[in-house]
């Protein structure tokens, strides 16, 4: 065990959260190893997108803490802190107002990279999640479908590449297919570039198709922390009732 | 004169007007945006103030312009008469829109994009000027469009306290029962507020993101090119006026609102030019708004009427005897305001009790107690000024035993049209009014003595009689200079036959050799 939290990148110590008396997170304690896929599953309101928003310090724990690279989020800079972790949303949750390349260019451009570079690494990334560059640089986002609204927001999360990222249902708006495929190449692509990823979802086989571990949240708590092997073996009465949505 | 050729006579004037409108609107919208923007984006970071804030704002909108212009008069620093005033009272009118719509338009940005935002670390500073005032922009001009719009109405109104601008025609033209003036005035604020409203429409839809497209480039350079002279103009304007000088030798001259008030101020203002004093006309100015000002300063004279400083200014019973109320008003001004009441000038102004020549004729009537009895089948139609105050319609009514069948409030010039048009039987005029021969109406004697005696006098701030010499001359010249029958036909020559009143002043001076 503590060789594990030596190699843990984000770690979950004792965490509750409550919003106006109603705890929303109870105790806690989860540590995400690095160049894992976690993907936390669980049904709306159960707290996992609260789980998310605690790396990033959207919002802060009422007790516990949760640690970052060794150093609490409360020590953290949020805005340094914030800089270094990608995060995707449903729709991708671009900015209207900006061109696909502003979008994706937005943290470099607040580190302040110089422009050229700037460019060089948006037309990258839109290579690395499909989309043609000279097609898309200029395009607004509403001009886009939601699958590739979605790959901008990817590209954007990876845009200074940041050792982790934090996706929340990043893929529960889009069709059937076009959600399997990009199930697939984001799978492929985190892999390749060994990210750590936390993954919010309340679809079992998105979770069993990208997890290395599945976290199983119910009511502020987390039930089960499994392979998706282990998973699939449980005797949990929830993950068997996930098990047979799936026959 | 048809309307085209009042135009094409006034044309000038007319543009110096919607100069002055322009720049008045221009600047307080400036301001307003200035104030505005900042709070509304302060709101959106500070719930509890919201409330608070924008019900004072709501409050100010709901208070009537000219209400709101009476309240600045007396205030230090911001108050008083001209351009200043009127620009505090149209930023205050202006600033609701723009602070609901910045709040509107703020709060209105998708959650999930804020969250984006914040999620991506920015800083709060970053959020507001690269996500939330971009995204609320469209909304945002909006408000400051609705603003322009209303500004551009209630300026009108700032014609009452002297800041210029179309009110001028409009007052002037409500006041002589002159179309032509009613019409220049009234169609230019119009197409004014229509203007504006379109030009904004275009950048809005130029700041709104969606309609970012839409918009095409020539219409919106078109705007552009507008928008930026409407801007040179304002600057120009503030320029001149931040650089007007206050010179030693310079007199502000006020007047009342109608035409004999505004008559005398200019004959003295020609006079005071003719040797050489740089004179500044506050003319046209509302209600008791020419007395506060000279009190508090920013005017230097203006004519008025002993009966009405006795009765309405000082607050004393009416009584009859012109050279007991000339004195007492004489020794009062001296005393609580250190003004200098003029000579009379030779005719007197008192309330004119009129009906048509018709009616007097059939029914042989000469007097006010005659008439008496007919009044319960009549309809009396009287000014606002007249219901109001002291020596007015109440003691009137009683000192004659007075019951009418109706009693119209309304605007005093309107009341002559509305005698001879039979919409009324009997109104209480002016006696020099230059419409009654015109419109054959006659006057009915005063035969028990109820109006007070309303000479007409200029009163004058002591300190600019010492500072300005020519100013004792001229008014020495004045005194016992004019006969109510000629002061009838200088106001006709305006009201009736709509000459320009400088013209007919310099041609009286003339003849008068003053």
């Amino acid at each position: 065990m503590t060789d594990a939290a030596d190699n843990s990148l984000v770690q979950f110590k004792n965490v509750s959260v409550s919003l106006s008396n109603n705890p929303i997170l109870s105790e806690l304690n989860l540590n995400v190893e690095r160049g894992e896929t976690l993907v936390l599953l669980g049904e709306s309101g159960c707290g996992k997108t609260t789980t998310l928003k605690l790396v990033n310090r959207l919002l802060q724990p009422s007790s516990g803490e949760v640690v970052v690279e060794g150093k609490a989020t409360t020590q953290w800079d949020p805005i340094a802190l914030r800089r270094h972790i990608g995060y995707v949303i449903q729709e991708g949750g671009l900015f209207p107002h900006f061109t696909i390349a502003r979008n994706i260019g937005l943290v470099p451009s607040l580190s302040g990279w110089n422009q050229s570079r700037i460019d060089k690494r948006v037309r990258e990334l839109l290579n690395l999640v499909g989309l043609d560059p000279d097609r898309f640089t200029d395009r607004y986002p509403r001009e886009l479908s939601g699958g590739q609204r979605q790959r901008v927001g990817v590209a954007r999360a990876l845009a200074v590449d940041p050792p982790l990222m934090l996706l929340d249902e990043p893929f529960g708006a889009l069709d059937p297919l076009t959600r399997a495929s990009l199930q697939r190449e984001f799978a492929d692509l985190s892999h390749r570039l060994g990210k750590t990823a936390i993954l919010v979802t309340h679809d079992v086989r998105e979770a069993l198709a990208l997890a290395t571990r599945i976290g199983l949240m119910h009511k502020g708590r987390l039930l089960l922390l499994e392979t998706p092997d282990g998973f699939r073996a449980s005797n949990n009465p929830q993950a068997r009732a996930y098990q047979e949505t799936l026959s | 004169m048809t309307f085209w050729q009042f135009l094409q006579n006034n044309w000038v004037e007319l543009v110096t007007l919607i100069k002055e409108h322009l720049v008045l609107v221009f600047i307080s919208i400036l301001i307003a945006v200035a104030i505005g923007v900042p709070t509304g984006i302060l709101l959106t970071r500070h719930r509890a103030l919201r409330g608070p804030v924008l019900g004072v704002a709501n409050i100010m909108q709901t208070i009537p312009s000219l209400a709101l212009f009476g309240f600045l008069i007396p205030l230090p620093f911001i108050g008083g008469i001209g351009t200043r005033t009127a620009l505090v009272a149209l930023v205050l009118y202006s600033l609701l829109p723009i602070i609901r719509n910045t709040v509107t338009g703020i709060l209105g940005v998708e959650p999930s994009v804020r969250e984006a935002a914040i999620a991506m670390g920015m800083t709060d500073g970053q959020v507001l000027r690269q996500v939330e005032l971009p995204l609320a922009a469209g909304v945002i001009v909006t408000g400051i469009r609705v603003a322009t719009v209303i500004a551009v109405g209630v300026t009108t109104i700032a014609a009452a306290v002297g800041a210029g601008g179309l009110g001028v025609y409009i007052f002037r033209g409500l006041r002589q029962y002159d179309n032509n003036l009613l019409l220049a005035g009234a169609v230019s604020a119009a197409l004014l507020a229509l203007a504006a409203d379109f030009l904004l429409g275009l950048i809005e839809r130029r700041f709104s993101y969606e309609g970012r497209r839409k918009t095409s480039p020539a219409a919106f350079k078109i705007a552009f090119a507008v928008a930026a002279v409407v801007v040179v103009i304002g600057a120009v304007g503030l320029w001149r006026y931040a650089k007007t000088p206050a010179a030693q030798n310079r007199v502000v001259v006020g007047s009342k609102d109608f035409t004999e008030s505004a008559l005398l101020a200019e004959i003295l203002a020609q006079m005071l030019e003719e040797r050489g004093v740089t004179v500044e006309r506050r003319f046209e100015l509302g209600g008791n708004l020419p007395h506060e000002a000279m009190v508090s300063g920013t005017l230097d004279l203006y004519p008025e009427y002993t009966g009405t400083s006795y009765t309405a200014i000082l607050h004393h019973t009416p009584i009859t005897d012109p050279r007991a109320v000339y004195e007492q008003v004489k020794r009062d001004y001296a005393n609580n305001f250190k003004v200098e009441v003029s000579q009379p000038l030779g005719f007197e102004n008192t309330f004119a009790i009129l009906i048509r020549g018709n009616d007097a004729r059939q029914l042989n009537l000469k007097t006010i107690s005659e008439a008496a009895p007919h009044a319960r089948t009549w309809r009396a139609g009287f000014g606002q000024d007249f219901m109001s105050r002291a020596d007015g319609y109440p003691g009137f009514s009683k000192a004659y035993n007075l019951k009418f069948a109706e009693v119209r409030e309304m605007d005093l010039s309107l009341t002559y049209i509305a005698l001879s048009s039979k919409q009324v039987d009997l109104i209480a005029g002016n006696s020099t009014e230059g419409r009654i021969a015109q419109l054959d109406l006659v006057q009915l004697v005063d035969d028990r003595h109820y109006f007070p005696p309303y000479e007409a006098v200029y009163l004058v701030r002591e300190d600019t009689l010492a500072r300005v010499p020519q100013l004792q001359e001229a008014l020495a010249r004045l005194a016992n200079a004019i006969s109510t029958d000629e002061m009838r036909q200088l106001n006709y020559e305006i009201d009736g036959n709509k000459r320009d009143p400088k013209e007919v002043v310099r041609t009286w001076l003339s003849q008068k050799q003053f």
